[in-house]
Order: structure tokens, then sequence, then C-alpha cells
């Protein structure tokens, strides 16, 4: 430690974080507690390296935690970058919408809204544009990717639709 | 020599029409996915295994390894052209290499730097050949002890030694190893960390998790930090002919980078940083014009460049040999093996050797692909660099979404994606290595695979890992890899703080 840094605030960010992982330490032995433990595999049994785990992950988020009321360990241009809430917010909508409709509307419908969002997020101002862009990215991701690698990703009506115009059964 | 003899059935292997296809595919996959900021190896590799269950073996390791190669080479482009390295092995060929753009010599660099990575990825491929079967004699006597030591120092060397701090890097390994015990324990058939989920029985697949931290984790962090970025594309100036003395100088430096790259990728500790900074500061010391450091120096990309590509190549040896993967990339490679059913290790050369020289003599082949893909069509990758971002990374999600949800239809895979993607964001935004994650949750479960095995032939002893001179002296290894530099700086400090106090 330095001497200018003795005086150094305690770092918010990180100190969430590392609580995070205290709070992770925590779930880890609880859940390793539950598992049940047949007397035959007493000695090796399956909770010994989530034990070590648990305990290591212990350790570590205390020694973060220490870290982090002692200043953090980030530069101070890390520290004074601010993020962009809002392009956060239009990513985090964009996956939300995501999950929510990929089962009901199907992949395309879903994936136009997701790629619209996350254009939106990195600042684009078409969204018409990126509309079109993210449908026909979709559709390509789909015939070309998914059927080719023979994943099925659901068809929606969209891709019945054209799957039925091109005859091609799914 | 019988390594030529298995080295030229391999050659009948990969020179089949459809794995040369195969072979074509990847590389060019690969250079595209290197040059375009934001997608790496591991996410692409990660998002193509369902193909596992379409091809055979060789040809789909044939594609992964064109990828895996090709991402070396695409990356210098991104480095040169835009200093934005992808990967942190690549900051170094950024150093000098942009300058050198920057003063219009964009052609000699991009030259040397394709050359370079084709001399180092000749000579390291020529090096897995010869080496991997020493390897193996080697390995055939290890015991389950040894191999849980092999993975422990594995372990503290890629996620303690090789990061910025030893403890970021141990919790991002410990979350990977807790991700990867998650599921059903094989050897009792007892549930761990399932949490009452159904869909959690079959464990974390290794998809959600690399797509995770790499796609969704990375477009968030990019976002967050979008209006801070000055990114500037510099155009593709001087001819791609080298002169006289740029040859001149570039040739030793290859040979160099090639001998510091490929051993130390080659250990079980791998990381290609520490062979591209060491071959970085030689180069700077041996060469005849060290005021051109800094400013543009060829030698300074010829030598990264090539310790990069060798190390990329020597990665591949412990984890043919010994199933031990130091490398996010490999640790997805060896996740590949797994959904093939087959077990990288000692016994893979006699058991799949078709497929492993069949897979050595496809990089051969890959490097000579990638130098004509990489030196006469250069124009069309600096294109592909002109994306914008919006686009670019809106691709990258929706492909993210079909990748996962591809694996089971199911919105909870969704849902875990999109966790670890905010927890991928996290660790980028706080400096976290998300690398060890990967190869926690690979490795993790092999480790106690034979974690186990050794106490059950041991009866339960601890002592086993001790007593075995083998184990011993890797596991004393790992305690001075994880914990030598903090006594050194301790020692070192410590008359400093008497005379504060």
């Amino acid at each position: 430690m330095s001497p200018s840094s003795g005086g150094a605030r305690v770092a918010r960010g990180e100190l969430a974080v590392a609580l995070g992982a205290l709070a992770l330490a925590c779930v880890v032995l609880w859940q390793t507690l539950e598992i049940p433990v047949s007397p035959i595999y007493a000695r090796v049994g399956p909770t010994i390296i989530p034990m070590i785990t648990a305990v290591g992950l212990g350790v570590l988020s205390l020694l973060l935690i220490a870290g982090a009321l002692r200043g953090g360990w980030q530069t101070d241009e890390e520290k004074h970058a601010t993020p962009d809430r809002k392009a956060l917010l239009w990513l985090a909508a964009g996956l939300l919408a995501n999950v929510l409709l990929i089962g009901p509307a199907g992949f395309s419908v879903a994936s136009v809204i997701l790629f619209t969002a996350t254009a939106r997020a990195f600042g684009s101002t078409r969204p018409v544009r990126d509309a079109g862009m993210g449908l026909a990215f979709a559709l390509l991701a789909y015939f070309g990717f998914a059927r080719a690698l023979g994943i099925n990703i659901g068809a929606g009506l969209l891709e019945r639709a054209i799957e039925s115009v091109l005859g091609i059964a799914s | 020599m019988d390594a030529l003899a298995q080295l030229a059935q391999g050659f009948a292997v990969a020179l089949t029409p459809i794995n040369l296809m195969w072979c074509l595919v990847g590389c060019t996959l690969g250079t595209a996915i290197g040059v375009l900021p934001g997608l790496g190896p591991a996410l692409t590799i990660a998002l193509l295994l369902p193909i596992t269950f379409k091809v055979e073996p060789a040809s789909a390791f044939i594609l992964f390894a064109g990828i895996y190669y090709g991402a070396m080479y695409g990356g210098s482009t991104t480095s040169i052209l835009l200093n934005t390295p992808g990967e942190s092995a690549t900051i170094v060929t950024a150093l000098e290499g942009n300058k050198m753009a920057r003063g219009g010599r964009a052609g000699a660099a991009l030259a040397t730097s394709a050359i370079g990575s084709f001399v180092a990825g000749t000579l390291g491929t020529l090096g897995i050949a010869f080496l991997a079967p020493v390897v193996v004699d080697v390995a055939l006597r290890f015991g389950p002890a040894d191999y849980f030591s092999l993975m422990v120092l594995a372990f503290v060397t890629v996620s303690a030694v090789l990061g910025s701090s030893a403890v970021r890097g141990l919790t991002a390994l410990f979350f990977g190893i807790w991700l990867g015990l998650i599921g059903v324990d094989l050897q009792t058939g007892q549930a761990r960390f399932t949490f009452g989920l159904q869909e959690l029985l079959d464990g974390v697949n290794v998809i959600v998790v690399a797509v995770g931290l790499f796609a969704v984790g990375e477009t968030l962090y990019m976002a967050s930090r979008r209006l801070s970025s000055d990114d500037e594309i510099i155009p593709l100036r001087g001819s791609l002919w080298m002169t006289r003395e740029e040859w001149s100088r570039s040739w030793k430096p290859w040979l160099r980078g090639t001998a510091l790259g490929f051993p130390i990728g080659a250990m079980p500790a791998g990381g290609a940083e520490i062979p591209t900074f060491l071959s970085y500061f030689i180069e700077k010391k041996l060469s005849r014009k060290p005021e051109e450091f800094g400013h543009g120096a060829i030698e300074g990309v010829a030598g990264p460049e090539a310790a990069n590509n060798a190390s990329a190549a020597g990665v591949l040896v412990p984890m043919l040999t010994l199933g031990l993967p130091t490398s996010a990339t490999a640790a997805i490679m060896l996740s590949a093996f797994q959904s093939y059913g087959i077990n990288p290790g000692p016994m893979l050369l006699q058991s799949q050797p078709q497929l492993v020289w069949g897979l050595i003599a496809s990089l051969f082949i890959g490097n000579v692909m990638l130098l004509a893909l990489n030196l006469p069509m250069i124009a069309i990758w600096v294109k592909m660099l002109q994306i914008p971002a919006p686009i670019l990374y809106a691709g990258i999600l929706v492909f993210a979404t079909i990748g996962t949800y591809g694996i089971s239809q199911s919105p909870i895979d969704l849902i875990l994606l999109y966790a670890i993607g905010a927890v991928g964001y996290l660790m980028r935004r706080y400096d976290f290595p998300t690398a060890p994650v990967i190869i926690g949750m690979i490795l993790g479960p092999l480790a106690e695979q034979n974690f186990r095995q050794a106490m059950t032939i041991s009866a339960g002893d601890w002592s086993v890992f001790f007593t075995r001179p083998l184990s011993a002296s890797i596991l004393a290894l790992a305690l001075i890899a994880v914990a030598g530099p903090k006594l050194y700086e301790l020692a070192t400090r410590a008359p400093a703080a008497g005379q504060a106090t």
C-alpha cells in the first residue's frame, strides 16, 4: 500500500461485486450441506470438491471485500468512467422481450425486436432500417445456420409460412 | 521415423475433398471472426458445437482447428489497422503494428505478421507432431493423483499467474468449477446444485456459459462504453511486398518468436501473453534500430506475432496428449471431444490416430490457406472492419440467441444465458478474467474424477498427493507459482515498511 492510498475511500462498485461473491460462496456452502451422502461414499463422496469450492470462494470473497474497503483495485480512469445506463437499459429491454416472445411469437419476430433494440443501444437512429436488416439476418440465420446444423429453434408463423412457400417440410 | 509415417496417414485424411472443404470453411470463418472485434474463437467454436451431432469427429476438429488458427491471423489485422486488440495476446502486435500503419506502412506490417504467423504456425505444428508422442510416453506413467496435481497446476497458472490479479483470477476459476459441478454426480447419481430444476440435472451447457460470457457480456460492456471509445480504422497503405530490408529485419524475430512461443504454449500452464511480451522485449534489446521501437519497428510486429501463433500451436500439445486445456478455446474443443464420447489423454493417439494425425496434417494445410487468405485477399477483411457497431453487435446477440435456444428450445437456457451475460458484464467491468471460468467448468469435473479415483485407490488417505514424487513436485510448483510472487513482494517490501513506521 503506498502512503497516498492510506486515506482511500471505500470503492462501492467493487464492494458490491465482492459481497456478491460472498453471497455465492454462502449459497454453494448451503447447497453442499444439502447433498445427502451415502455412508459408502463417506470418505470420497460427492461433497468434497463442492466443499473446497465453497471454502475457496468464501476466502477469496473476503480478500475481495478487504480490497474494496481499502479503495478498490481499479484504475482511477476506470472508476470514473460512468457506464452508459441508457444503452444498458435498451439492451436489457431487448433481451427481456426476446425471452418472452421467442416461444409464443417465433424466432424471427423475437430476433427483429432484439436486433433493433441492440442497434438502438449502440446509437443507431434508424429503427426501420435496423428492423429490416434484423429480419433479413434472422431469416438468413434460421435457414442458413440453424437448419444446416440441424438445430431446431422452433419455427413461428413467419418461418412456417416461408417454409410452406418454398416447399420445405419442417 | 514413426511420426512421419503417421503424419503421411494424417495427410491422407486431411486431403480428402470434404475435409479440405471443412478446413477452408474453418480458416475463412476463423479469419473473419478474428478480424471482427467482439468475436473470438472460443465463442465461435462454442456456437458450432452442435455440429458434433452431424459430422464425423475428424471433420469437426479440422473445422475447429481452422477457426482456431484463423482467428490468430485475423486478430493481428485488427490490431494493426484498428488498434483494438481482440485478445490480450495481440496487445503487443498493436504496439508497433498500429504505429507502422499510422506511418503509412500498414502493408508491410500485415505482411510480416501474416508470413510470421505462417512460419510460426508451420514450425509449431511440426513441433506438435514430434512432441506429442514423447509427451504421451511420459503421460502413460501418470496415475490419477498425478493428473489431479497437474490439473491443479494448470488451474493455478491459468487463473492466478497469467492475469492481473491472483484473487480475481481464482474467484473466476472457482465460479467456473462450481458451474461445472451443477447436475447429477456421475459416480453416485446424486443431484448437486440443481435447485430443484429438472433442466439443470444434465448440468449447465458449456455453450450457454461461453456464449453468455463472450457474446452477451461483451456486448453489454461495449454498449456501456460506447461513448468513450474512439476507434479509427487506418486505411491500408504501403505495399504488401516487403522490401529486402524488411525481410532481413523480420526473419530472425520470426524464428526467435517461434522458439519462445511453442515451448511456453506447450507447458501445462499455457498462455500466449508471456511469450508475446518476452518476444517484444527481446527484439527491442537485439534490434539494430532500438530507437524505432514505439514508432513502428517491424521487429516488434514480426516477433510477437510469431510467438503468438507458435504458442497457439503449443497449447494443442497438452490438450491432445493430456486432455489438459490451458485456454478457453482449448477447453471448448475438449468439450467437443466429450460430446463425441472421446476422452483426450495419452490414449488418444493410439485409439484415434486418424483423428489426431488428420487434425495435425490439416493444420499444415490450414496455414497455407491462411497465408493465401490473409495476404492477397486482405482488402476483403479490411472491408469487414467497416461494419458499423450497431449492426455488428445486434447480429452477435441474435446469433448468440439462436445458438443457445437451439440446444433445447427452453426459455430456461435463455434466462441462464442472459444471467451469465450479466455476470460476464460485471466481470469485464470490474476486471475479472473470464477464461478461467470456462477452463474451471470443463476441467473441474475431470479434476474431481481424478481426485476421487486417487482417493479411492489410497483408501481415503489424503497424503497420496504428497507422497508420490511426481504429484508432490507438481503441487510444489503450483504452490510456488501462486505464492511465490506474493512472498517476493513481501520480502522486498518489508524493509521499506519498517522505515515508514
